[in-house]
């Protein structure tokens, strides 16, 4: 807990421009507690795996076939969205909270019921089930009607979750701004405002120009959006720990917005730099589909970059807590013996993660904000 | 493959969510966020900028109280020649007067003893004569109780008359 006691430092410190270069080192150290917290809920998490694990193994031997463990569906079932949100345990003993459901077909129409109908895929309900990778089909399998499933699944719960909390925060904040006019920033200000700051003079402000102020609302949005949800994936409980930022849907819309704004607001400049570049007519043939290529592109990759990225955090985090159940199933004592080691690894990740979520969020808010300046940017010559 | 195809159910709650998020804070925490910011920066702008005109006002201030003061010494420095050179003067004339003055009662009192020792002398000669013709007399008188000097003079003064 080291860092967070340096915290009063850092707030008193804070209107000092050089603590705001060095704030992404601030923040990896005013969230460590977080890391520790999670650090230890990880070790009971484990704990309890193991002790499941033993309880499996000895007694209750009635099932038929022991459970092979096996991490690829563990971190693939972790990390995918699901229709209820798995809390603790395994098997009958797991608790989940069940999700409503709600589907619309052109036959039935909308329906909405909840995720526990489907008791974990072992039944099905109103005509639907749960086939074995938890997305939602027809019982009859010859029926090969289109199923929009708009449940309130696992991911969307925790953005909104996410998005709730950052609008408490964020409103709570421009109240007490407002009511402190004229006066020094105070207590968790301290901890938003260089961010704010951040986006606003070294990332819109500098890719934009003078046009950044239009722009800085939807930046300041993606950046935080995509922050919240990132640390909150990196909680291992309930709220956090879904993979909403690891989501492409997520990441898609994302980019999706990104690309309209940059089209929607391309100047004329913008336009004759895809279809009238300053090169020789006959390389129009060469220049503009991959112009117009890259500007389907330039979204594109902002999307999958941040879907890679976090993804990828959250597979490897949960394939060092793998080690324990893998070497587990060889040896009981190997289990344990592994479980210290994986997990120093996943502290270690974890922090490394902590970083990549402000990083990442940081690089798409760039990103974004350099693909708008490209569009906006007003030619004197 | 499940993990790099959108789910259309999140995609629609992810747009609703996000414009929802994107209007909400726009309206209610950028706007007044940026705002306060933008006039505290102002403000900070505003108050560094008079602090460094204050500064420089001072700086002038004490610039012209500085030559103000050395105006004042030069003025007292003159002041006080001019007082001395008064004074030099005054007591120069006073001195040239009393000299003037003393050499004419000098003078006066020169020619009064000249006039009053002329007058003595005068006196004198005056007191002489007298005398003189007193001991002519009282000679006379001796000398003409003597018949026969007597005659001779008579003698003398006939032949003389001659």
């Amino acid at each position: 807990m080291g860092p967070a006691k340096k915290m009063p430092d850092f707030i008193t410190l804070f209107n000092s421009s050089s603590v705001r270069k060095m704030f992404a080192t601030a923040i990896l150290s005013t969230f460590s507690f977080v890391s520790a917290f999670s650090s230890h809920a990880n070790d009971t998490n484990a704990e309890t795996h193991v002790n499941t694990e033993a309880g499996h193994s000895t007694a209750h031997n009635e099932h038929a076939k022991p459970e092979k463990y096996d991490p690829g569906k563990m971190i693939i079932d972790h990390i995918a969205d699901a229709h209820d949100w798995h809390l603790w345990g395994e098997g009958h003993d797991a608790v989940s909270i069940s999700l409503p459901v709600i589907i619309y077909t052109k036959s039935q129409g909308l329906v909405n019921f909840s995720s526990a109908r489907f008791e974990h895929g072992h039944a099905a309900y109103a005509g639907f089930e749960l086939n074995e990778k938890g997305v939602i089909v027809w019982e009859d399998k010859a029926n090969t009607e289109v199923i929009y499933d708009i449940s309130i699944t696992k991911n969307v719960l925790a953005m909104m979750l996410a998005v709730i909390t950052l609008m408490w925060i964020a409103i709570g904040m421009a109240r007490s701004y407002v009511n402190r006019a004229g006066k020094a920033p105070k207590g968790f200000h301290n901890l938003i405002e260089p961010l704010i700051l951040f986006i606003r003079d070294d990332v819109a402000k500098a890719s934009i120009g003078h046009k950044a102020d239009k722009y800085l609302p939807l930046l300041l949005s993606v950046f935080f959006f995509i922050f919240v949800n990132n640390i909150f994936g990196l909680i291992p409980i309930f709220p956090g720990g879904a993979n909403v930022t690891g989501n492409i849907a997520v990441t898609m819309v994302l980019a999706l917005v990104i690309f309209l704004t940059v089209n929607l607001n391309g100047n004329k400049y913008y336009w004759k730099h895809i279809f009238l570049p300053d090169v020789p007519v006959w390389m129009y043939v060469i220049i503009i589909p991959i112009e117009v290529l890259g500007v389907v592109l330039k979204p594109f990759v902002l999307m999958l970059r941040l879907f890679a990225n976090i993804t990828a955090g959250h597979i490897i985090i949960l394939g060092f807590f793998s080690l324990i159940f893998i070497f587990g199933s060889m040896s009981q004592g190997l289990g344990y013996a592994v479980s210290p080691l994986s997990v120093a690894f996943t502290v270690f990740m974890g922090l490394l993660e902590l970083l990549v979520a402000f990083l990442q969020a940081f690089v798409f808010t760039l990103l974004s904000a350099i693909y708008i300046g490209m569009a906006v940017e007003e030619h004197h010559h | 493959m499940q993990l790099v195809t959108p789910a259309i159910g999140l995609v629609f709650w992810m747009l609703v969510t996000f414009s929802l998020l994107l209007f909400i804070l726009k309206k209610f925490a950028w706007k007044p966020i940026l705002e306060s910011i933008r006039n505290r920066e102002q403000t900070i702008e505003d108050s560094l900028s008079l602090a460094e005109k204050t500064k420089s006002e001072m700086i002038r201030l004490q610039g012209e109280n500085e030559s103000l003061l050395a105006e004042a010494r030069k003025e007292r420095d003159s002041m006080l020649k001019e007082a001395r050179e008064m004074r030099d003067k005054i007591v120069g004339d006073a001195k040239a007067t009393a000299d003037e003055e003393a050499k004419k009662l000098m003078n006066r009192a020169q020619d009064e003893i000249e006039k009053q020792k002329s007058a003595a002398i005068a006196e004198i000669k005056r007191e002489v004569s007298v005398l003189s013709v007193q001991i002519a007399e009282k000679l006379m008188h001796q000398q003409l109780e003597n018949n026969a000097a007597q005659q001779t003079i008579i003698e003398n003064q006939l032949s003389q008359l001659n």
